[in-house]
């Protein structure tokens, strides 16, 4: 395994996808322009204290980062002093009085880079990723933001007049919010083979909350430095300090979860029910066809959890079933174990959606209106895929099970499903599992 | 807040009184013409924070930052707006306050506000929008007065709380003492967000409130999206136990009842609350190893052969292999490896001794021995609690800890034990245990060998 790394990390920059490497030609280009003017312009003491202070904030930020639900990162204290820096009208000068701020566009590119940087070199010195897509994602995003409204801060009524540059600020924050969504939605697209429209709605959908809190303290940041000075800085944090740590619980919880529904529904497969694996290969696959059909996140998440525990109800039966292989055994018997599955899972309160999965996962998908969900049909199909073919990568074992499903679509499979469902195995790479 | 005795009474009369009469002998209109603008919109903001705090790091500490507003209100307004934005938490709407309570509350936080804008007014603290030039002297002046807000606050509630609750004893005072740096560090949020507050009016004027709300209000709705999670988590987990011990008839609810015997465990010999859910959650999940044990080894009456009690002794490393993938703390992981190590070291799967045994483990291990005794089996009856005390007492200190003995036989006494309900007789396809291998009055017998 340890062997193979640097072969597969070589792969795995190989296929690194074209809008990866534009997204970090872009961000790379942004910051060596920066940098290379912010050099040769003047800038007085005052300013450079400014600009250092908000590299450390940046940086701490970037130290700082979150991880969100369904494997995103953020990192809202350096996404918030970023945006804080593009924004700054006035600085309080301690001690003295309150100047402009003279801060160009390039200059706050410039100040992000370098914070961004510095903050993710204990990451890559711990042996975490280094997460350059999203350091990337999140300085094309404040450049946006910057280009806009440095040039905004020449317009007299916005310099004195607060309310306009409020709203201002806030009309360009969502911007920026927008920006760094598509540019995820994108990515995530391109890794996942999501669809984009479905990825941009599952990225807001998972990202407004914490979007509106770090839009509110980089305005919160901009406006205290015009009283308080920048010595403070640390202090404008405090509101999103607390977000940071719910939002931290929050996504522990969640990970956790998911974490113990994968390993409770190998108990299966620990009392001998089923082949070793069969619920993980299940789930993938099932995520997988899902993703490929356009369901959304809580709708894959719901499918996940009821294609792990597909076979939870063969716990009930007195002797296992030979292999597992749930599509060897009469129909009466599948829908039993169907039946006991959901029941298990119903009983927990809070899965319902989960257990009526599990419930309809042997109905045909015709001969009754409306039919089964689609979840249910996927995870049908996924399940007598893999029951066929097993953990093996062998194309060919994999081509005839399609065929043989493919037979049954008349009644038993649903179409689309298959089609999909064949899609992702044409795409599975044989060297993987 | 049951019976009150006339000390009491007396107390919140007089600190009423204290407060009334402090806001009644104001004087208003050194702040500026539109000071009422600025105290009604904090007054607002004290209440919006006051009706949704934001639990935090655990159940019993909630973040509710209204001080902050009354902070704010000390720079912006002076000792009495300062009042008179804490007089406003009468009309909070936490939860269905009694009448006394809720005036209590109006009093002691007007109280502690106007003596934290003295403190500022006497330190020369300038009162109204601060302007640049105040910055950063005005800090000083202002962490006083915070100070002196807090210690007010607490001082007051203290007493209020001495003369009502006479039952605290040293539990609630041991965990007083455990949340003091969390009240401490909460504190000190409310002072830096009231300066801020104050500072932000400056610019912005009352928007300074809405910005501040936002990521509080989006910090309490993943808080309570985590609560969610927690609780269809806990949920899950009960449901799917269920689901693996339905194998056999008579261990039916026996990992939820360890679960929740070792919790008791956990609070009373004051475990951190992280570390007590964790073991409850490896109480819960002790014996998922029991799956790779073959049913026929389980179900077998007579002794048994090396290899069979091999099987068994190796149902803890199943468990482990199952759940090692789960995030948990690493201790649960130990205390469900080891469950079945005795203190004297003649336990499985590593014949660890006294303090080589994880606590984590040496917990379940009373919990689930105690659960196994008290449930009905197939060669015999449940025992009373009494008598399964007695033979925890029996093995205490060869089989358990004793000090968790101790503990658990406390616990008993103040909070119960609900027993499983007495299990009617197995139908005939249901698989039922020869042998409890938790059983400490009836070893597990094994085949001697020549």
């Amino acid at each position: 395994m340890t062997a193979q790394q640097p072969a597969e990390r070589w792969s795995s920059w190989q296929a690194m996808d074209s809008g990866r490497l534009l997204l970090l030609a872009a961000a790379g280009m942004l910051t060596v322009a920066a940098i290379a003017h912010t050099a040769t312009v003047h800038i007085g003491p005052a300013a450079v204290h400014v600009a250092v202070a908000f590299g450390i904030l940046i940086a701490l930020g970037e130290l700082l980062r979150l991880a969100l639900p369904g494997g995103r990162e953020a990192a809202p204290i350096a996404t918030a002093g970023a945006m804080a820096y593009a924004l700054l009208l006035y600085v309080k000068q301690l001690p003295g009085p309150q100047l402009p701020a003279q801060v160009s566009a390039l200059q706050v590119i410039a100040v992000a880079a370098i914070g961004m940087t510095i903050g993710a070199l204990p990451h890559m010195a711990a042996g975490r990723s280094v997460g350059v897509t999203g350091m990337a994602s999140r300085l094309v995003a404040v450049s946006c933001v910057a280009f806009i409204f440095r040039p905004l801060t020449g317009i007299h009524l916005i310099v004195t007049q607060w309310w306009l540059a409020a709203s201002v600020m806030t009309v360009l924050l969502v911007f920026g919010c927008l920006v760094d969504a598509v540019i995820g939605a994108l990515i995530r697209a391109d890794d996942l083979g999501a669809r984009f429209g479905v990825a941009l709605l599952d990225e807001m959908r998972v990202q407004w909350p914490l979007a509106a809190a770090v839009g509110a303290s980089a305005m919160i940041i901009a406006f205290a430095t015009e009283v308080m000075g920048i010595t403070g800085l640390a202090v404008f944090v405090a509101p999103l300090l607390v977000t940071q740590l719910a939002f931290r619980r929050y996504a522990g919880i969640r990970s956790t979860y998911l974490q113990t529904v994968r390993a409770l529904a190998r108990v299966t497969e620990v009392g001998g029910y089923v082949e070793s694996g069969h619920s993980h290969r299940v789930s993938v696959l099932a995520v997988a066809v899902g993703r490929e059909l356009g369901m959304s996140e809580p709708d894959l998440l719901d499918l996940e959890y009821a294609a792990l525990m597909h076979d939870i109800g063969q716990l009930s039966l007195r002797d296992p079933i030979p292999g597992g292989a749930t599509v060897l055994v009469s129909r009466g018997d599948q829908q039993r174990i169907a039946e006991l599955g959901a029941d298990v899972i119903a009983k927990a309160g809070v899965l319902d959606r989960v257990a009526e999965l599990v419930r309809c996962q042997n109905l045909p998908a015709r001969g009754s209106e409306p039919g089964p969900p689609v979840g249910s049909r996927i995870i049908r199909a996924a399940n007598a895929f893999d029951d066929l073919v097993g953990g093996s990568t062998d194309r060919d074992r994999g081509t005839a099970a399609l065929e043989r499903l493919r037979l049954d679509t008349s009644m038993e499979y649903d179409a689309a499903v298959i089609e999909a469902l064949s899609e992702v195995a044409a795409r599975r790479r044989p060297s993987r599992l | 807040m049951g019976k009150v005795s006339r000390a009491a009474w007396l107390y919140i009369a007089a600190v009423v009184v204290a407060a009334v009469a402090l806001i009644a002998s104001a004087q208003f209109g050194a702040q500026g013409a539109r000071w009422w603008v600025e105290l009604g919109v904090l007054q607002l903001l004290f209440l919006i924070c006051d009706s949704t705090p934001t639990p935090l790091a655990s159940r019993q500490s909630a973040w509710s930052p209204s001080s902050s507003a009354t902070l704010a209100a000390v720079v912006l307004l002076g000792p009495a707006g300062a009042a008179m934005v804490g007089a406003i938490s009468v009309f909070s709407l936490r939860r269905p306050l009694i009448v006394a309570e809720r005036l209590f509350n109006g009093a002691m936080y007007a109280v502690s506000g106007y003596a934290a804008g003295r403190m500022f007014v006497a330190l020369n603290g300038g009162v109204g929008r601060p302007l640049p030039h105040v910055f950063p002297v005005i800090i000083w002046p202002f962490a006083a007065a915070a100070a002196v807000h807090v210690i007010t606050n607490h001082g007051l509630l203290w007493g209020a709380l001495r003369l009502t609750r006479k039952d605290s004893g040293l539990r609630d005072r041991s965990r007083l003492e455990s949340s003091l740096t969390l009240l401490l560090a909460s504190d000190l949020g409310y002072a830096v967000l009231g300066l801020l507050i104050a500072a932000l009016w400056t610019v912005v004027g009352a928007f300074a409130a809405v910005l501040v709300l936002v990521p509080l209000f989006v910090a309490r709705w993943a808080m309570g999206q985590f609560a969610e999670q927690q609780r269809a988590y806990a949920a899950t987990m009960e449901a799917l136990c269920q689901a693996v011990e339905t194998k056999d008839f008579y261990t039916r609810g026996h990992s939820e009842r360890v679960s929740r015997g070792s919790g008791m465990i956990a609070r009373e010999i004051g475990m951190r609350p992280d570390r007590a859910d964790a073991i409850s959650y490896a109480g819960m999940l002790h014996d998922v190893g029991k799956l790779g044990v073959p049913t026929k080894v389980l179900q077998k009456t007579g002794a048994l052969t090396e290899e069979e009690y091999a099987a068994i002794q190796l149902h803890p490393m199943r468990g482990l292999e199952i759940v090692r993938e789960i995030g948990f703390l690493d201790e649960a992981l130990t205390g469900i490896m080891h469950h079945h190590e005795r203190i004297d070291g003649k336990g499985y799967p590593m014949g660890l001794a006294a303090d080589e045994i994880p606590e984590f483990a040496r917990v379940i291990a009373v919990a689930d021995a105690f659960d196994s005794m008290t449930s009905n089996r197939s060669y015999r009856q449940a025992r009373g609690i009494d008598e399964a005390v007695k033979e925890l007492r029996k093995g205490s200190g060869s089989q358990f800890d004793p000090t968790l003995v101790e503990a658990f036989i406390a616990a008993l006494e103040r909070e119960g034990w609900k027993l499983p309900e007495p299990a009617a007789a197995p139908l005939d396809h249901q698989t039922v245990t020869a042998q409890d291998h938790d059983d400490p009055t009836a070893p597990l017998r094994v085949v001697e060998s020549l």
